[in-house]
């Protein structure tokens, strides 16, 4: 499984799952442009990069500007290459109840974690048909398949990628390139470290294997899509969830 | 033979992984040279690129040949 020569670009890359894919996708040999919304992240990400020996760096990155976009994806063009590996990654919550959701809160989220999905990959498409060789790798969530009370809006943007992706697999599968989700359960990060105690211990009880994934565990199945190897794996959604769902 | 129909018929060639020959003048990409929309898409790109040009969407739907990808680009190239 090896990625050398490769130009991975991961959004959300300085904490949990992103940090772990970055890391992953360069110890296979990818160099990595992890992205961060302040100077500060992205500084730790270049700092992790080059602790573990991966070639690459931080870049700041809001993914709802579409200049910004273009601005970082052109920069990775010219300092490295066209990226042929994208991992979205970056994403945020807002749960509230549908009946007290500000529309603040619904707007957040489908400009965060979903409208950035079809700007980067449209973005990065292009390079990818040229080479006749990409992957496109989205994080979407357990919940985007299950529901989950207090997140219609994050469910609905999840859902919605994997929606886009089985699209986007269809129309450039004859390119060589591959478009799947990865969809997390309950992973030991910032995002759920701020979920109550006794909401936590619930949901581990609908876990069979009766803990928290890590990060890594999630960054695992990430780099198996990215590989050369996974090239007739496209469409499809890779559930991580320690069983709590079984598609 | 104009050199930008030389230089089209040779993308067309490329990108669509056709012979020479089948490439005339009047060939459809879509009806005689077997692409598909996601070429036709392509094509245009490797056109746009070639001859540093921007092919607005609704011109390019109406570049289905050679002969008409060369006569936008004469018209439209500065």
């Amino acid at each position: 499984m090896s990625l050398d020569g490769k130009i991975a670009l991961v959004t959300g890359a300085t904490r949990g799952i992103g940090r772990a894919i970055a890391l992953s996708l360069g110890q296979q040999g990818a160099t990595v442009i992890g992205t961060a919304t302040s100077d500060n992240g992205a500084a730790t990400i270049s700092e992790f990069l080059q602790q573990a020996g991966v070639k690459g760096r931080g870049v700041v990155l809001n993914v709802t500007n579409n200049d910004d976009i273009e601005t970082v994806v052109s920069g990775i063009e010219s300092e490295f290459g066209a990226p042929e590996i994208l991992v979205n990654n970056a994403g945020i919550t807002r749960d509230n109840l549908l009946m007290r959701m500000k529309d603040e809160e619904w707007d957040d989220i489908i400009n965060t974690n979903l409208t950035p999905i079809y700007k980067l990959s449209k973005r990065c498409l292009r390079a990818m048909t040229k080479a006749r060789w990409g992957r496109i790798i989205t994080i979407t969530s357990v919940v985007g398949a299950m529901g989950n009370a207090g997140q219609t809006n994050y469910a609905a943007a999840k859902a919605g990628v994997i929606g886009f992706s089985k699209s986007l697999a269809r129309e450039i599968g004859a390119r060589g390139i591959t478009v799947n989700t990865v969809a997390p359960g309950f992973i030991d990060t910032d995002m759920t470290s701020s979920l109550p105690e006794a909401h936590k211990t619930a949901l581990l009880e609908q876990v069979p294997v009766k803990r928290l994934g890590k990060p890594e565990e999630i960054a695992a199945a990430v780099s198996f899509l990215a590989s050369v190897e996974a090239a007739y794996v496209t469409g499809e959604t890779l559930h991580v969830n320690g069983g709590m769902y079984m598609s | 033979m104009s050199d930008i129909e030389a230089r089209v018929k040779e993308i067309v060639v490329e990108q669509l992984g056709v012979n020479a020959d089948e490439v005339t003048a009047d060939a459809s990409f879509i009806d005689d040279l077997g692409a598909d929309s996601l070429d036709t898409v392509e094509l245009v790109m490797a056109l746009e690129e070639a001859f540093e040009c921007e092919i607005p969407d609704e011109e390019a739907e109406k570049i289905t040949t050679v002969k008409e990808a060369v006569n936008y680009i004469n018209a439209n190239q500065a």
